[in-house]
């Protein structure tokens, strides 16, 4: 058997369609982990990002946390949290949030500080507050950029979140946990394909926000 | 501007001691090598550097103590490449200024248009985005970006040094024709010496360490320079330049050595002349030729010498009449109406004639003492 049997096999079985261990339910929980995570990173992230790439200052710091939070493994992270706390949807969330993090914060912070300069100098010089030359001014201009670190970040996230099987969550990780503890390789690999699958459908989503909310004028076309 | 400086934390005076009084309505030039401190000089106008000391003061109003957005806002600000905002269309790129001290969306969108027309824009490029611009259009549109509000004063940054020669004249004529029209107090920055001629009322030479080396009227700095660094920065040919300002309408002109192509061969009415200026049947110049090639009765236009840029005596100045009379190779300048059709020819010693008179009136102005701030301008 191959992986196109394995793969068809899991999708047309109907049992796989239905109830708490469906596919619809768990791509919910996947989704809903990712966004919670997705959220919580850009609320740290993105406000910091563009703080400090309009203001120049705090560069070094940024760089400094982003390597050290890439540095900090997923796994390991989530395993010492559920065993500080306890079972619980906070083991799952600290490492997916301190996953998806730098992708945002180091993007967002590079995307503001590579704004053409003389906009903004004609801006402040036309009175324009600094609030206006940052989202006005610098924020549309970097928005490309800003939108490729959050989806980076999404992708990231979209397959950690898998680990939240391992805490008794639920998600698509667990036919990925589940299917190698049974030996059911058919579930495992049903479980990959809907993690990819979901990738690839955020990579859409984020190539439909970029051409909708990105100028022409700075798409150029 | 009272004896404003500029010291930076690290030492370096970008600004010494600057006096000056910037006249109403009117174009002031600030010019000098990089590092002279112009650009920080305005700069400190609308308050993008703060002085160190001295104060700034408009129409007697102490600029410090206005808040700084109503300050800039009440004030164009033009920089070198634009600086447009490339998310933004022409049109909300000229709406800005509008837009952030509350008119309305339309209202807005309709004063843009009219600048678009004001600074020879075609109304069809205000849905366009900048990136599909060329550089001397985006310079018009940071120009028109800048008049939006209508603000009394306009201060511009080396504005036209980024586009090609060409490019460039277009927009200081441009520039002339609006400020004809409008009459606003602008500041102008340049490190070219050429423009600060061509387009200050007043010219303020500034000097490396933020120094004011002579603030006058560009002819008083071309037949005065207050010192060598002056005289070098104007260059070598200052002595050309100045006629620049003396206009060629009192030139004495002769149709003597003119002849029409079609009449070729009869007796030219100036004879012995060692040149003659051949038309059309139109009177259009066609070249200068001996006397001795046109009694074949036919004209060689391939045997006809070159008469140069003609002149329009009135509309160009002395200078452009000595160019003239220095490219023919008969040493006779060409004069032609505004049509183009010959009204005389006038020779070297005629100019140099001419010249002598027009220092000797500057000089006479001079002596009471009153500056040569009135000698008229005309276009080099």
């Amino acid at each position: 058997m191959n992986v196109l049997n394995f793969v068809n096999a899991f999708f047309s079985d109907s049992a796989h369609w239905h109830g708490y261990d469906g596919i619809p339910q768990r791509l919910l929980e996947h989704v809903q982990y990712t966004l919670m995570a997705l959220g919580l990173a850009t609320a740290i992230g993105l406000p910091i990002g563009l703080l400090t790439g309009h203001t120049g200052r705090g560069g070094n710091a940024v760089a400094f946390v982003a390597t050290a939070a890439r540095a900090l493994p997923s796994f390991g992270l989530l395993v010492l949290i559920a065993v500080v706390v306890g079972i619980g949807l906070l083991p799952v969330m600290v490492p997916l949030v301190i996953l998806a993090i730098p992708p945002i914060l180091v993007t967002t912070y590079e995307a503001v500080r590579s704004v053409d300069p003389s906009p903004v100098d004609a801006a402040r010089g036309m009175g324009m507050h600094e609030a206006g030359i940052l989202f006005r001014v610098e924020l549309p201009v970097a928005l490309p950029l800003v939108l490729s670190g959050l989806r980076s970040a999404a992708i990231q996230v979209v397959s950690t979140a898998t680990i939240a099987a391992y805490v008794s969550l639920g998600g698509i990780g667990r036919y990925i946990i589940d299917g190698l503890y049974q030996r059911d390789y058919e579930k495992v690999v049903g479980g990959a394909t809907l993690v990819a699958a979901l990738a690839l459908v955020t990579l859409g989503l984020f190539w439909a926000a970029g051409r909708f909310a990105v100028s022409p004028g700075v798409r150029r076309r | 501007m009272d004896s404003v400086t500029k010291r930076y934390p690290d030492g370096t005076v970008a600004v010494d001691h600057l006096s000056l009084e910037i006249p109403d309505r009117a174009i002031t030039v600030l010019v000098g090598p990089s590092g002279c401190g112009k650009t920080t000089t305005l700069r400190m106008i609308n308050r993008m550097v703060e002085p160190t000391e001295g104060t700034i003061l408009l129409d007697g109003d102490d600029l410090g103590r206005q808040p700084v957005t109503t300050l800039r806002r009440s004030m164009g600000y033009v920089i070198q490449n634009a600086g447009l905002f490339q998310h933004r269309t022409i049109l909300d790129n000229i709406a800005t200024v509008p837009r952030m001290i509350g008119w309305g969306k339309q209202k807005s969108r309709e004063r843009a248009a009219e600048l678009m027309e004001r600074v020879g824009l075609d109304a069809s490029l205000g849905k366009r985005y900048p990136y599909q611009l060329s550089g001397g259009q985006q310079q018009r549109v940071g120009v028109a970006r800048a008049l939006a509000a209508d603000p009394p004063v306009l201060l511009m940054d080396e504005p036209f040094s980024a586009v090609d020669p060409v490019v460039r004249k277009g927009l200081q004529d441009e520039l002339l024709r609006i400020q004809d029209e409008l009459g606003k107090t602008i500041v102008f920055v340049t490190h070219d010496i050429d423009e600060a001629i061509k387009l200050g009322t007043m010219v303020a030479v500034m000097r490396t360490g933020g120094r004011l080396a002579q603030f006058a009227p560009p002819a008083e700095l071309l037949s005065d320079p207050a010192d060598e660094f002056v005289e070098d920065f104007l260059g070598a040919d200052r002595g050309i330049r100045r006629l620049s300002f003396f206009p060629s309408a009192g030139l004495e002109l002769t149709r003597g050595p003119v002849v029409r192509a079609d009449a070729a061969g009869a007796p030219p009415a100036a004879a012995g002349a060692p040149y003659l200026l051949v038309t059309d049947a139109d009177d259009r110049p066609l070249g200068w030729a001996r006397p001795e090639d046109l009694t074949a009765g036919s004209v060689d236009a391939a045997r006809l010498l070159s008469h140069g840029r003609p002149f329009v005596p009135g509309t160009d100045s002395l200078r452009a009449a000595l160019d003239c009379a220095v490219l023919s190779p008969a040493g006779w300048a060409v004069a032609v109406n505004d049509g183009g059709r010959v009204t005389g020819v006038v020779s070297q010693q005629t100019i140099a004639e001419a010249i002598r008179a027009a220092h000797d009136r500057t000089a006479a102005q001079e002596t009471p003492g009153a500056g040569s701030a009135d000698v008229t301008k005309v276009a080099p």
